[in-house]
């Protein structure tokens, strides 16, 4: 009996965190289909009518469709050239035997522990000097260059797991040694590309931070910092406002759905390990 | 012609020799990418903060090397050193407000998901939901449930009959803080949940089987061996909060400004950091004060990092 009152009580408190958990975000896109009258008089109500007037007004209003495509554009950039430079750099790391090697990656790992935003003036001025201020190219070298040290750490970890035999018969074939990247380790690393793309699209997307401070142009706004100037200038117009915090988050949480796995198993390796 | 011959026949031969040496070194193509963005964009910004906090600033021109009088300056000199020791005391604050809240809280979910339950799949991926959002999302989301007249939150309260509980939450000074630390760690708490359950699931079930039949109570194996067992995931999750709390800056920026409102009551030192660095008018002498309050937050966040490191180590070995 009290074992099943037990079991009971763990559903129960389970059961009370998930919908802690669940309500804002179901809160936040129920809202982005109401009026703005609607919201005021009845927040917690359902929408009378499923309207994607709020998506158009934005689109049109605040030219939303610009920070979707800044946004989209800063992420894909950012994430190929890491993983990109990162499995480069990991396979020359783990392939080669130079004598320097174990200093190069310790001298990787220590960036896994930087506090990038505290380096932030003296980013701004190499930015000034390389004349980057106020441009998308900015965040992508940001991203980039903060993007490698978790990037080569996880390759690096996934290639002393893949057996040396492979590349040996490739060079034996006559493959140099980017052809072996390219042809032989490269299509096997697809699970470990994965898991690093998934953690810094995540990161790419929703970081506010660099935007903030390098990015002076309202044209230029990726979604986060696109957010910051709506409500700033539609601040009585909630409306709006749940719809492009909803235009934010949809993106990912849709990706989470489907490939829930990988993206626990990616944001948590980090710290595990 | 013999001549010719002999230098046609020595000529390829040098060359071949050159060509491979060349491609030998070619192979360093493969790091010197990461290495050049990373030395040039992570560490070396680094160092220069370092640098930059021991001279003189005006504007964006660097002046005379002054030592440590920024940090002199910071410590001592009025109005920065009373905004600093009250944004400092908020870190603390914020600080230990997560911890605990992750260590008891979030423990427990995890203790509940690892036990016999169905859905674990479920609740793991719905708790963790939050993560995926971006933190100027999550402030500005609760900036509007918290709302004091139209948001969700009193409304609710108001229908339930508690009217008496509605309040400004984000406009009293007495409660604005406390509020913040409440959406940080709904941000979190998922995220913490996932490692203290990779951290249960690590422990054999086997001990647990010999203990029962020793007849331990479940209290005791759990603060006996479970607790002593994930001590390694506590540890993690103790760290990474230390760091995210003396970091904090986006969720207190878009819920309450730069400003860190009402009042200074949620300022912290990323907030004056940044007014430091980037929201003076007069862009006066404030690239050095920033500097050297970023090399203090830097110091406090490896020192504290490698003492807790050093904590729990010992701590495990004596077990």
């Amino acid at each position: 009996m009290t074992a099943r009152f037990g079991q009971y009580a763990k559903y129960l408190i389970l059961l009370l965190f998930s919908f802690l958990m669940l309500y804002p975000v179901f809160l936040m896109i129920s809202s982005s289909f109401k009026s703005n009258l609607e919201i005021l008089t009845s927040p917690l109500g359902l929408p009378q009518s499923l309207s994607f007037e709020n998506y158009v007004m934005v689109w049109e209003k605040v030219s939303f469709g610009s920070y979707v495509w800044n946004s989209v554009y800063v992420s894909a950039l950012s994430v190929f050239f890491i993983l990109f430079i990162s499995s480069l750099a990991a396979f020359y790391l783990s392939r080669f035997s130079f004598r320097w090697n174990p200093f190069v990656l310790f001298f990787f790992m220590i960036g896994l522990m930087l506090p990038m935003k505290l380096a932030i003036l003296p980013l701004y001025m190499i930015m000034l000097q390389l004349n980057l201020l106020d441009t998308l190219t900015s965040l992508v070298i940001l991203y980039v260059a903060g993007g490698i040290p978790f990037a080569v750490f996880v390759f690096y970890g996934f290639f002393r797991t893949l057996p040396t035999e492979l590349d040996q018969s490739a060079r034996l074939d006559g493959c140099n040694s980017f052809q072996v990247y390219y042809k032989i380790i490269l299509p096997l690393m697809k699970p470990a590309l994965a898991t690093v793309g998934i953690v810094h699209l995540i990161g790419v997307w929703n970081d506010f931070f660099y935007p903030l401070i390098f990015l002076k142009s309202e044209e230029l706004s990726t979604i986060p910092l696109g957010v910051l100037t709506l409500f700033g200038e539609y601040d009585t117009e909630w409306n709006l406002l749940f719809a492009s915090l909803t235009i934010s988050s949809l993106p990912m949480i849709v990706a989470f759905l489907f490939a829930s796995k990988q993206f626990i198993e990616g944001l948590t390796s980090g710290a595990i390990k | 012609m013999p001549v010719l011959e002999k230098t046609t026949e020595i000529q390829p031969k040098t060359s071949k020799r050159k060509r491979t040496n060349w491609k030998k070194h070619l192979v360093h193509l493969f790091l010197l990418p990461a290495l050049l963005f990373y030395v040039w964009f992570q560490v070396y910004p680094i160092f220069s903060a370092f640098l930059n906090s021991f001279f003189e600033w005006n504007g964006l021109r660097r002046g005379e090397f002054i030592g440590l009088g920024n940090f002199v300056r910071l410590f001592t000199e009025a109005p920065f050193e009373e905004t600093f020791y009250r944004a400092l005391g908020h870190n603390v604050i914020f600080f230990i407000g997560t911890v605990l809240a992750k260590l008891i809280v979030a423990f427990l979910l995890a203790l509940l998901i690892n036990s016999k339950i169905r859905g674990k799949e479920f609740f793991k991926t719905v708790l963790f939901l939050p993560k995926l959002l971006s933190v100027i999302v999550v402030g500005f989301l609760f900036s509007l449930i918290l709302n004091p007249t139209y948001g969700a939150l009193n409304t609710f309260l108001r229908f339930i009959g508690l009217e008496e509980l509605a309040r400004p939450w984000l406009g009293d000074p007495n409660t604005a803080l406390y509020t913040i630390i409440l959406v940080n760690g709904w941000y979190g708490l998922g995220f913490a949940v996932l490692i203290f359950l990779a951290g249960l699931q690590a422990i054999p079930s086997e001990i647990y089987d010999a203990a029962k039949m020793d007849g331990a109570s479940g209290f005791t194996m759990l603060m006996k061996m479970t607790i002593p067992l994930a001590m390694p995931s506590i540890m993690v999750m103790t760290i990474l909060t230390f760091i995210g709390a003396f970091e904090t800056f986006e969720l207190i920026f878009a819920m309450q400004g730069s400003q860190a409102g009402p009042y200074f009551s949620t300022d912290v030192l990323a907030t004056f950091f940044y007014r430091l660095a980037f929201g003076s008018v007069d862009g006066g002498e404030s690239i050095g004060l920033g500097s050297a309050l970023a090399v203090v937050l830097f110091l406090m966040i490896s020192s504290a990092t490698a003492i807790l490191l050093f904590f729990f180590k010992r701590k495990e070995y004596e077990q």
